[in-house]
């Protein structure tokens, strides 16, 4: 199983090893796959008859396999969630995009944003983020839309033993036992020593990434130290049809994750 | 070298190129216009000069042979994948010498940007070759003085133009020279036919402030366009493309992959799973496609996508002016500037 075909139109067929189910509507599909691939870079799910969707890596197990969270909302993912089960053959095409350079988080203070499914994408920087020395000036602000939502459930607890761990929900039932908020309630209240050094990955929704990285900045941070993952409408992965142009920049090839100061101008 | 030729003459210089060409030129297809008894310009094979429209310019551009309309990749069978076949004889495309500089463009797009090249194109662009049609005169629209590509001194392997006893040709591919000369009336040194001054003259603006993406310039484009896309499918340098699937039976189990022509300008381009959109108002596609034709491309690759050739103000039902959008863009960037001076002082 090689990520390079000479024809990189063609999907390669990869086993689905496991699924893990965090809500109703979100899985994570653990897929077999023995190539390079780094936190924020996605793959192309090819469904033959139901199209392509591009997926960001939420987990990679090295020469393994890579963990695809994917939400039900589409053609693509309906069809996956319908038909395919542990044992099915998922055809998949990529790595594609530039992905998270972990290094640049791991020393120092560092805050990660992260909202709903956007969690995937930053999922290996902050298990890389729990495993450095100093993990206790890596701060961790989670946000989900309510309770029934909220994924990685079993990872979120392993984070809140290593590092500081935010956990929120925008709303919940009366009774809920937990954080309700935005995530950019917990921003100014993050207890950061040098700000101006501390580096921060943000990913979520337009507004969420907007507002997160303006309270960021707020308190201190530079623009070249904040990174953001953006989300697009992608149909090659390759920087040919042209759908996730932003300017002169395409998210699937300069991107997805961008830094700040380089990227504020990206307008659609 | 340059040879004049009779009709006759040239006409069997064809019938010798065609036993190892296709010849793909545009031609006069009466009554096939989009209108009732309108005709129009398109690209299709042909055999002979007569064929070949000279006298017009073609409402659409020749890229549909380097980027189908509707192209199929591959055939599904199961989890199989074989990739379609595809033409195999080599093809003389015969084009002005805008939609040359067009060629250059979709080579950018499709060959270079980004670490691999687009399979399918290469396959297909590995067996075009060019032959430059002059242009004695500017048709309406055409602004190609203002983008620098009414010149094409190379990449083609003769030229072609009509003159009023005849036709002429330079030949710049020296193993077709005998092919010419064994047709030819008469030998001259002269260059192709091209066009030194047009009507339309644009103004493109050397950079672009942030501050004018929410410009009121852009406004009127709301209530004008209608989100058609006709002119990013006339468009010679546009090249977006969306993923299609295809299938056969019933049992879903035998299909094909396709890619067909995208517009930025058309609903559900930005659309993502969930219901997430970009650019919901004309004014906003307006100013995305405009910008990166004459922004945004030269940001990226250093020179301007657009190439002049006027097809959009032709074939816009709105009548909306892609030169006269260039223009109020720099009369804009100008005034922005100006605004910035005087507040300085």
């Amino acid at each position: 199983m090689s990520s390079h075909n000479a024809n990189p139109y063609i999907p390669f067929a990869s086993q689905i090893l496991e699924i893990v189910s965090h809500t109703n509507r979100e899985h994570t599909f653990r897929m077999a796959f023995t190539g390079k691939v780094k936190p924020g870079q996605f793959f192309e799910v090819s469904i033959p008859k139901y199209g392509e969707a591009p997926i960001s890596v939420s987990g990679i197990e090295p020469g393994v396999s890579v963990d695809l969270t994917i939400r039900n909302v589409g053609r693509v993912t309906g069809e996956l969630f319908a038909s395919f089960g542990v044992g099915s053959t998922v055809l998949l095409r990529g790595p594609y995009g530039n992905g998270f350079d972990v290094s640049l988080y791991e020393n120092g203070e560092c805050v990660v944003v992260a909202g709903g499914t956007g969690v995937s994408p930053v999922r290996g920087v902050i298990e890389h983020l729990a495993h450095t020395t100093d993990a206790a000036d890596k701060h961790v602000i989670v946000g989900f839309r309510s309770p029934e939502d909220m994924l990685f459930r079993a990872d979120l607890e392993r984070w809140a033993q290593a590092l500081d761990l935010t956990v929120t929900v925008d709303g919940a039932p009366e009774g809920y036992v937990g954080n309700v908020g935005l995530v950019t309630k917990y921003i100014p209240t993050l207890e950061l020593r040098d700000p101006a050094t501390t580096t921060a990955v943000v990913v979520g929704p337009p507004a969420m990434m907007r507002f997160s990285v303006m309270g960021l900045l707020e308190r201190g941070l530079t623009e070249d130290h904040i990174w953001v993952s953006q989300e697009r409408r992608m149909c090659c992965g390759l920087g040919k049809c042209g759908h996730c142009r932003i300017g002169e920049k395409y998210v699937c090839l300069d991107g997805p994750v961008f830094r700040y100061d380089l990227s504020k101008d990206m307008i659609d | 070298m340059g040879f004049e030729l009779s009709r006759e003459g040239l006409d069997r210089v064809l019938t010798e190129l065609g036993e190892s060409y296709l010849l793909y030129a545009p031609v006069l297809k009466v009554g096939e216009g989009r209108f009732t008894d309108a005709d129009v310009v398109r690209y299709d094979y042909v055999s002979s000069v007569e064929q070949i429209e000279l006298a017009h310019k073609s409402d659409y551009a020749f890229k549909e042979l380097l980027t189908p309309l509707s192209e199929t990749l591959f055939f599904f069978t199961e989890n199989e994948c074989k990739v379609a076949d595809a033409e195999a004889r080599k093809v003389i495309v015969f084009l002005r010498a805008c939609d040359l500089h067009a060629v250059k463009r979709l080579d950018q797009m499709y060959l270079a940007n980004g670490p691999q090249e687009d399979w399918f194109y290469r396959r297909v662009r590995d067996r075009v070759a060019f032959a430059l049609i002059g242009c004695p005169e500017s048709f309406d629209n055409c602004f190609c003085c203002s983008m620098d590509t009414n010149v094409a001194p190379e990449g083609w392997l003769f030229s072609l133009e009509q003159t009023d006893d005849g036709y002429r040709c330079v030949v710049a591919d020296e193993q077709l020279t005998e092919v010419f000369a064994a047709q030819a009336v008469g030998e001259a040194a002269f260059e192709p036919a091209h066009v030194s001054a047009n009507d339309t003259v644009v103004r493109v603006p050397e950079s672009v402030p942030v501050a004018i993406y929410q410009h009121s310039m852009w406004d009127e484009y709301t209530a004008r366009c209608i989100k058609c896309g006709r002119c990013t499918i006339s468009c010679p340098t546009c090249t977006c493309y969306t993923m299609q699937d295809v299938f056969y039976t019933d049992n879903g189990c035998v299909g094909e992959r396709r890619r067909v022509g995208a517009s930025c300008m058309i609903d559900g381009y930005t659309n993502v799973a969930g219901g997430g959109q970009y650019r919901r108002t004309a004014c906003e596609r307006i100013r995305f496609k405009v910008l990166h034709k004459v922004h945004d491309f030269r940001k990226r690759f250093g020179y301007d996508m657009c190439v002049g050739c006027g097809r959009c103000d032709d074939i816009c039902p709105e009548y909306i002016s892609f030169a006269a959008c260039v223009n109020k863009l720099a009369d804009a960037v100008d005034a922005l500037a100006a605004q910035e001076v005087s507040a300085d002082e």
